[in-house]
């Protein structure tokens, strides 16, 4: 896609936004709420119509192709888009047939997508009285119907129990490995960093860094050593401490000093001589990369998981 | 075209597989007439004057043009719910063609429609209304029935689409429609009403529908109401379609 912008009155969701994704691939889009990944996903989902700028999916445009390219993806959508009351396997053979399969075609298709989802049993039942988990997992199973080489998944674990999240993270890591091609939102970092190869970090409507979750990483620096204190009146003497190791700032969080280091290389045992000396109580020590909340807040300036600031899913006008 | 067959079919099924699974809705299209016949019939009908013919004979083919035009109601909230709950979405992402979502929903309605009006017929039948006419002319009442809450589905269609509730979409049903059926001719002569009220009832196009009944069913004079009444049918149909339609295309979820 090539300098997408989409705006809706005031609201500019996207302001010209330029990625790619290679096929058999996961790209996550990583943003708090109202940062615009919603948005980039209608559109590429032939739901939106960009005020400007061009996007291929599949070698189709989304705005000239796009009644072509529907037949080649599918969409699960952060709000469970199935039909309350209808039957799980009434929904998918509706949707199987909604894409030109014949009904006997789509009810065997429905029946496979219900065994791989672990749904046989409550196939027969309508949708109402499905967990969430369950619903999720059968919007998936809609998006998959038509067998689609590209796949949209806004928000797929949204309000999930941890359980039915990695049941639906190892559900989404074998269509990769089938050779699906993924665009993924999440406003989790463990999800993207988990899922993604690539990332893209979006903040009001714009990529503010793109790249592997190692690379993302690097960009905020390189190890840090992370010390707990017994007492965190401690921590000012900590810091002045162990600043003779530390490349760059140290600091500190309630309890807790980090240290950027260079290398590994035997800097905990370091740590730990330098407080023994100047006899601070240490309950852990360890050393860590980044993790990808370190890269959003080095990134935007603010935490991932922040109230939105723009209502991300504003009504067409 | 072969698609938009098809597809309106898909989604007609859908919209009537759900049916029964809402219990609330089907006592809407059955008991809910059934109930406001037997209250005009009997509260009402006797300190109502009209001229001469029985009551009940002038309230049927008023009562059933009212509830048909209101039998769309589950368009708008069912289109509603689709739009919040991204079934919409889905749909919009699908290679289907584009208006069989809303040509397959307003369809299902004619299948309710069809019920209601039966159950409705069937009352007056045992409360004693009795058709006065040809059986062509009966016949060509049921189709001209079906037309009007074809039509004012499509009212609804573009109601539920617009509102930005399911409670929103309903109230504007009863905002709008409901005082336009009372000032017609479907109740009470408009020759009983206020001066304003009289004229405002003389051009509602319910008391076109209701005259247009009533000329095919109890041979009271049509006045040109009939080919009147499609006409209207039709004018409805040609603005609301093409508006629902259009909204459908830029319809968004959330």
């Amino acid at each position: 896609m090539r300098g997408l912008a989409k705006a809706f009155g005031d609201v500019r969701a996207l302001g010209g936004v330029d990625l790619e994704v290679r096929t058999g691939t996961v790209l996550g889009l990583l943003g708090p709420n109202g940062a615009g990944k919603t948005t980039l996903v209608r559109v590429l989902a032939t739901l939106l119509t960009p005020d400007s700028g061009t996007a291929t999916v599949v070698g189709l445009d989304v705005v000239a192709d796009a009644a072509a390219l529907r037949h080649q993806i599918g969409l699960a959508g952060q709000y469970a888009a199935v039909d309350e009351n209808l039957t799980g396997l009434e929904n998918l053979t509706m949707v199987g047939r909604l894409y030109g399969a014949s009904r006997s075609q789509a009810k065997v298709r429905g029946r496979e997508l219900l065994e791989r989802f672990d749904l046989v049993d409550s196939g027969g039942r309508v949708t109402s009285t499905y967990s969430g988990g369950m619903r999720r997992r059968l919007d998936l199973a809609a998006a998959l119907v038509a067998k689609p080489p590209v796949l949209f998944l806004d928000e797929p674990t949204t309000g999930l129990d941890p359980r039915s999240r990695i049941g639906l993270w190892e559900t989404i890591e074998g269509l990769v490995a089938e050779g699906t091609t993924v665009l993924l939102t999440t406003q989790y970092l463990d999800e993207a960093d988990r899922l993604a190869d690539s990332i893209a970090v979006i903040d009001h409507g714009q990529v503010i860094a793109q790249g592997t979750s190692d690379e993302l990483k690097d960009r905020v620096g390189g190890e840090r050593v992370e010390v707990s204190l017994e007492d965190a009146a401690d921590a000012p003497a900590a810091i002045r401490a162990l600043e003779p190791m530390a490349e760059g700032e140290v600091t500190s969080r309630d309890a807790t000093v980090i240290v950027p280091v260079r290398s590994r290389r035997g800097v905990l045992v370091e740590a730990v001589k330098l407080l023994s000396a100047s006899e601070v109580g240490i309950e852990d020590v360890n050393i860590r990369r980044p993790t990808l909340d370190d890269v959003f807040l080095s990134l935007t300036g603010h935490a991932a998981e922040e109230p939105p600031e723009a209502q991300e899913k504003v009504q067409a006008a | 075209m072969r698609r938009l067959v098809t597809d309106t079919m898909i989604i007609a099924e859908r919209n009537l597989i759900r049916l029964p699974r809402r219990p609330e809705l089907l006592l809407a299209f059955t008991v809910q007439p059934v109930m406001f016949t037997l209250l005009f019939r009997y509260v009402f009908g006797g300190a109502i004057d009209t001229g001469g013919i029985p009551y009940v004979e002038y309230l049927i083919p008023g009562i059933v043009v009212q509830t048909i035009a209101f039998g769309g109601f589950v368009t708008a909230l069912g289109l509603n719910d689709d739009v919040h709950k991204g079934l919409i979405d889905r749909f919009r992402s699908l290679p289907m063609a584009r208006p069989a979502v809303l040509a397959g929903r307003t369809l299902a309605d004619v299948a309710t429609n069809a019920l209601t009006i039966v159950v409705l017929v069937v009352t007056g039948v045992i409360v004693g209304f009795s058709f006065a006419t040809g059986v062509l002319s009966v016949i060509a009442g049921f189709g001209l029935l079906l037309l009007i809450g074809y039509a004012f589905s499509w009212v609804f269609a573009f109601a539920g689409l617009v509102a930005s509730t399911p409670e929103s979409a309903q109230s504007v049903g009863f905002i709008v429609i409901f005082p336009l059926t009372f000032i017609s001719s479907a109740f009470v002569p408009p020759a009983t009403m206020p001066e304003p009220l009289r004229w405002f009832a003389g051009v509602n196009p319910f008391t076109i529908m209701v005259d247009a009944m009533r000329a095919l069913w109890t041979g009271a004079p049509a006045h040109n109401d009939v080919w009147g009444a499609v006409a209207w049918v039709i004018g409805i149909l040609v603005v609301f379609a093409p508006l629902a339609v259009a909204r459908y295309r830029r319809a968004t979820g959330g």
